[in-house]
């Protein structure tokens, strides 16, 4: 190679930041560079990408452009720096050895297999053909296989697989899509998929794997399938028996299940898909899509019992593909988990806790390293919001908003059931994939261990510890004890504050804007008088907020357990709204009461024994369900009864008359239920449907919302609105609220890459903490 | 039952109450004191306040209780329980036939477990200083030379054992304080654990390590100290804990959770692994051990979680709470 003198004036240095790494930046950076004719050299340091180029000015500029416009699927490019060099450069463009420096690299998300890897799979001619770990630079494994840093196959769970010539070939080529794929694999070099057989069957069973696998689904097996970042179970969805089968062994009564489809058109014969659904189901995050149950045909009830929405997902890698290749309709592809258990991904793991449900394992060689589930989202207003962030998403960085550049960095614990955590690192928050409910002992090891995880990707030693201002959440132990260690600082958060903040961040509001109304309706809350929240108005900016508004504290008889059966909720709800005998009805008219002991309920919510007030709006929600029927005993999952209440609405889409909710005239105004119940009680009594009423519920909730938020408004000045809780998964309380509030001339600000529920927490308690020690 | 006015007569009331129901030779020699022999081994010595509502439960009462409690502590150390006293703060206008019952009770307690209450001490305080009545009972034991029992003796691969069913003192109480009814009555366990403990020291000897009675905070609460004190964890299976049906369903009306509610006569004990089968025969042989059983291990984990199997074989940590059960779900 020759060097030569270029002239310095010709001469320009990028620096480009963000997801720049491991994603076929360098190559595709060479490549556009040679085209144009341009000199120079792309290279990895510490802080992401530098390009290094001489030549004619527009021919520079011509570059810039497209490195913008046609960077790789999986990079994203945060900020292009831009400055002369006066260095030497190489006359013939080329890819540089990296340099070193501070880690401040990223591991890239997991990313579904991309269209060419697809076709390569289906072309009987390439060397891949029918491979199930193919891959490229634009798609397959990243964080499910990494262990360390930098990133780079050794410190992979591909890093057992010595890549053959052929691969090895492609790994140096700059013109292969295959360049530094660090999971690259073939036939010959790469993992292998074997069939399994789980109890008495014995013996691996020879020929195509995937093909067996078909085979038995077909015929009505449950089959555990090694996916990306775990296992999942899967049956055909059509076959009633199986899925019936599947929930019995699972012991998952309820809890709808996920479905993976080959293609769109398979997926249109069950659902309706808009244009954004469609984007996202062929995202490289290919996510789970809660769409809507309207196609010309039915698949079981017991998929997704009660509800009116089905979570689909495309396949996610080769393996997945090839299997549901073979079926003309979806299969379940739920977690591969007993009940509350985490998604297995360890080979004993499985066979310990799988055995009893599935017949065979369709497993692989290539271990994973760290569980990353299946992704969740539903489309809501328009815009695609992730209900579940994992797989796809996580670790990539959310851009904190101006005036966090310098903040300093932190680590926030979360919560307690869809638990996250969050690192602020150079301006940015990098959210935990979700790890679910920490009281489950597998669940907190994960936590533990992710948490150390993100702390070698991310080289990040936290000079301050947030967690929530709950004193039983483990994330808030776990932080407490750190910060003990540590002699860090500890910051509490009250958790409807860390909800708006979350909001206000994921959105961009500034550190130094004015406080703006949030809105946040979930389930349950520790708030700052002891009491526990869960319908809050809160006046709030990053620094703290004032309380304004909630909906009226009701009784929660038997603590946790009124989470459960929500008939004690509707009982302490009349109780609240003038005694139970006061409502003009005698007890038979609440069916969901008959036989209940409610004088032991009674005594318990008179002598307040382990029956804390909650001015809830899930429980609201779970009381007006039971009131209907729905789930009044029992639910088997959190939000079940909430779930179905708005499935229930959503069959009533002629009503548009919203139940009154009265809104005192307080100094912090109560949102007082009392009217409803009597509206819905006389409904009752007419024979309303349960449909019209469940409608009725929500919009009047909604107007009820808008309603206390105009008033404060006239109050007090603020035109920005921040809307979060898990309540606001619910599509129609949340399109109601949201399109309310826009009449009435609010600016609205909703989640979309950050959840809504408690898996967005550790964001706001991270923008909090910040704020807080930048102050 | 009056304060003040009754001068010497109300003392005197009071005092021959508990000298006719504990009845002894201390107690007759009408001394400020009692004067005890001097005892082989080491002495252990204990004190505990009694504050009961209500003074009178299914299956015991603050008297009785005040008795077991104390002894139970002795117990746990291993220790032989030789000499108890008693002081009481009773509150003005207390029933004397309620006063006669629970000292009644408390001597026959005493006598049972054949320990005796040697000294004592009476207060009326005004209406409204106290309620009802407040009980505080000291106990001396006599631990044998060789023998030592500590919270900080758990080793990993150690069993874990209770004596019987778990929750039923705190439910029995819960339930008659606030008067909830649950069908069927549910009795409080009180009793005196020495006889137990001597049955269990006879049969797996130094193999013991830890013996502890899960009062207040329960099972979860015990565990849990003793891991951290002890710097190991726990392995325990839901399926393997005895708790009584009608308890369990009283708790799950509750919403309690029956591992963090009270005991009063059951005990849990660590052993080397090799002792296990032993101790459970020894345990079961004794009237107040029937229904002892082997819940699960000691662990390593330098985070001294008590991490529970569940009946569905997934995984849950029963964790210290610091205060009330308060409800996490969101
Ligand atoms: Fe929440
Ligand atoms: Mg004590
Ligand atoms: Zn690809
Ligand atoms: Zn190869």
């Amino acid at each position: 190679m020759s060097f030569a003198a270029v002239e310095p004036s010709q001469a320009l240095e990028f620096r480009v930041r963000g997801r720049v790494q491991g994603v076929g930046f360098r190559p595709t950076v060479w490549r556009m560079a040679r085209e144009l004719g341009l000199a120079g050299e792309v290279l990895n340091d510490g802080e992401g990408v530098l390009v290094r180029v001489g030549g004619a000015q527009s021919r520079i500029a011509a570059l810039l452009r497209r490195i913008e416009r046609d960077a790789p699927p999986l990079a994203r490019i945060d900020s292009i720096e831009r400055r002369r060099y006066s260095g030497r450069l190489p006359q013939e463009f080329r890819i540089a050895e990296s340099i070193g420096g501070p880690a401040r690299t990223q591991v890239a998300p997991d990313a579904a297999l991309c269209g060419a890897c697809a076709a390569e799979l289906r072309d009987p001619d390439e060397r891949r053909y029918r491979y199930p770990f193919t891959n490229c630079t634009h798609c397959g494994p990243r964080l499910s296989i990494v262990t360390a840093i930098p990133y780079d196959r050794a410190t992979t769970t591909m890093s057992p697989f010595a890549l053959c010539a052929a691969c090895e070939a492609e790994y140096r080529n700059p013109n292969d899509r295959r360049f530094h794929a660090e999971a690259v694999a073939c036939p010959s070099c790469g993992p292998n998929a074997s069939l399994v057989a789980f109890g008495r069957a014995g013996a691996p069973r020879d020929g195509d794997a995937v093909k067996l696998a078909a085979g038995l689904i077909a015929r009505g097996d449950i089959i555990a399938v090694k996916g990306l970042g775990g296992y999942h179970l899967a049956c055909d969805a059509a076959n009633p028996e199986a899925v019936a089968r599947l929930r019995r062994l699972k012991r998952r009564d309820a809890k709808p299940f996920a479905l993976m489809a080959r293609d769109l058109d398979v997926i249109r014969r069950y659902c309706a898909i808009d244009a954004v659904e469609e984007r996202e189901l062929t995202s490289v995050k290919a996510p789970i899509v809660l769409l809507r149950a309207t196609g010309p045909e039915r698949l079981p009830e017991a998929v997704a019992p009660g509800l009116d929405t089905l979570g689909f997902m495309l396949p996610t890698t080769p393996l997945h593909l090839l299997l549901v290749d073979q079926f003309e309709h979806p299969l379940v592809t739920t977690s591969g988990n007993i009940s509350d258990e985490p998604a297995v991904v360890d080979d004993t793991e499985a066979y310990r806790q799988l055995a009893e449900i599935a017949s065979f394992a369709l497993t692989h060689d290539r271990a994973i390293a760290n569980r990353v589930d299946d992704s969740v989202v539903r489309v809501m207003g328009g815009r695609s919001r992730v209900l579940r962030r994992a797989r796809g998403y996580a670790p990539a960085p959310l851009r904190l908003p101006s005036g966090f550049e310098n903040a300093p960095d932190l680590l926030a614990m979360g919560g307690e059931l869809k638990a996250t955590f969050c690192l602020v690192k150079d301006g940015q928050a990098i959210l935990s994939q979700h790890q679910g409910d920490l009281e489950n002992a597998a669940t907190l090891d994960d936590y533990e261990k992710n948490l150390a995880l993100y702390r070698s990707l991310f080289d990040h030693a936290p000079s301050a510890i947030v967690v929530d201002r709950h004193p039983e959440y483990l994330s808030s132990k776990i932080g407490r004890a750190e910060a003990e260690r540590r002699g860090a600082p500890l910051i509490e958060v009250q958790h409807h504050h860390a909800h708006v903040a979350a909001c206000l961040a994921e959105n961009g509001r500034p550190l130094d804007a004015s406080p703006a109304l949030g809105i946040v309706l979930d389930g349950l809350g520790f708030g700052d008088d002891g009491a526990i929240w869960g319908g809050e108005f809160l006046l709030a900016d990053y620094l703290g907020y004032q309380r304004l508004a909630r909906l009226k504290p009701v009784a929660m008889a038997g603590g946790a357990q009124a989470v459960r059966e929500p008939w004690r909720n509707l009982y302490a709800h009349l109780k609240a709204v003038g005694g139970f005998d006061a409502t003009p009805s005698a007890s038979g008219d609440w069916s969901a009461l008959n036989g209940k002991p409610l004088a032991t309920i009674d005594r318990m919510i008179e002598q307040d024994f382990n029956s804390p007030v909650a001015s809830s709006c899930g429980r609201l929600f779970d009381a007006v369900a039971a009131a209907l029927g729905v789930c009044a005993d029992r639910q088997a999952y959190e939000g079940e009864a909430a779930a179905r209440l708005e499935a229930l609405a959503a069959a009533a889409p002629n009503e548009t008359r919203g139940y009154a909710l009265r809104i005192s005239e307080s100094e912090l105004i109560d949102i007082d239920a009392a009217p409803m119940w009597r509206a819905i009680f006389e409904d009752l009594r007419q024979g309303v449907s349960a449909q019209t009423i469940a409608r009725r519920f929500h919009l009047g909730l909604a107007q009820s919302i808008t309603e206390v938020a105009i008033r404060l408004a006239a109050a007090r000045r603020f035109e920005t609105v921040a809307l979060s809780g898990g309540c606001f998964q619910n599509r129609l309380l949340f399109e109601n609220v949201y399109d309310g509030l826009c009449e009435a001339g609010f600016t609205v600000l909703t989640h979309a890459d950050a959840p809504a529920n408690d898996g967005g927490l550790s964001l706001g308690q991270a923008a909090i903490g910040a704020a807080h020690l930048m102050r | 039952l009056s304060h003040g006015s009754g001068g010497r007569a109300m003392a005197q009331l009071i005092a021959d109450i508990f000298h006719d129901a504990f009845d002894n030779d201390w107690l007759r020699r009408n001394d400020d004191q009692a004067t005890l022999d001097a005892q082989e081994g080491r002495l252990v010595m204990t004190t505990d306040g009694y504050v009961v509502s209500p003074l009178f439960f299914p299956g015991g009462d603050i008297g009785s209780l005040s008795v077991h409690g104390t002894i139970n502590d002795i117990a746990m150390a291993g220790a032989t329980p030789k000499y108890l006293s008693a002081s009481f703060i009773i509150e003005e206008g207390f029933a004397l036939g309620d006063l006669k019952r629970i000292a009644q009770s408390m001597g026959d307690a005493s006598r049972a477990a054949g320990v005796p209450i040697v000294t004592g001490d009476t207060k009326v305080v005004e209406r409204g200083k106290a309620d009802g009545v407040f009980i505080s009972t000291a106990g001396v034991g006599v631990l044998p030379d060789g023998l030592s029992l500590s919270s900080d003796g758990a080793r990993p691969g150690d069993a874990v054992l209770v004596s019987g069913s778990m929750g039923d003192h705190g439910v029995a109480i819960m339930s008659r304080r606030e008067n909830l009814e649950f069908g069927v009555e549910i009795l409080s366990d009180s009793a005196a654990l020495h006889g137990l403990t001597a049955a269990m020291i006879g049969a797996a000897g130094g193999a013991l390590r830890v013996m502890r009675d899960p009062t207040r905070g329960g099972l979860a609460a015990a565990l849990n100290e003793i891991a951290h004190q002890s710097n190991v964890g726990f392995t325990i299976n839901e399926e393997l804990i005895p708790v009584k049906p009608q308890v369990a369903a009283a708790c799950e009306f509750l919403g309690l959770d029956p591992l963090y509610v009270a005991n009063e006569g059951k005990l849990m004990a660590i052993c080397a692994p090799q002792a296990t089968e032993t101790l459970l025969n020894a345990m079961r042989a004794h009237p107040l051990g029937r229904e002892a059983a082997l819940i699960g291990h000691v662990v390593e984990d330098e985070r001294n979680f008590v991490e529970m199997t569940t009946r569905f074989g997934g995984g849950r940590i029963v964790d210290w709470l610091s205060g009330e059960q308060l409800p996490r779900i969101c």
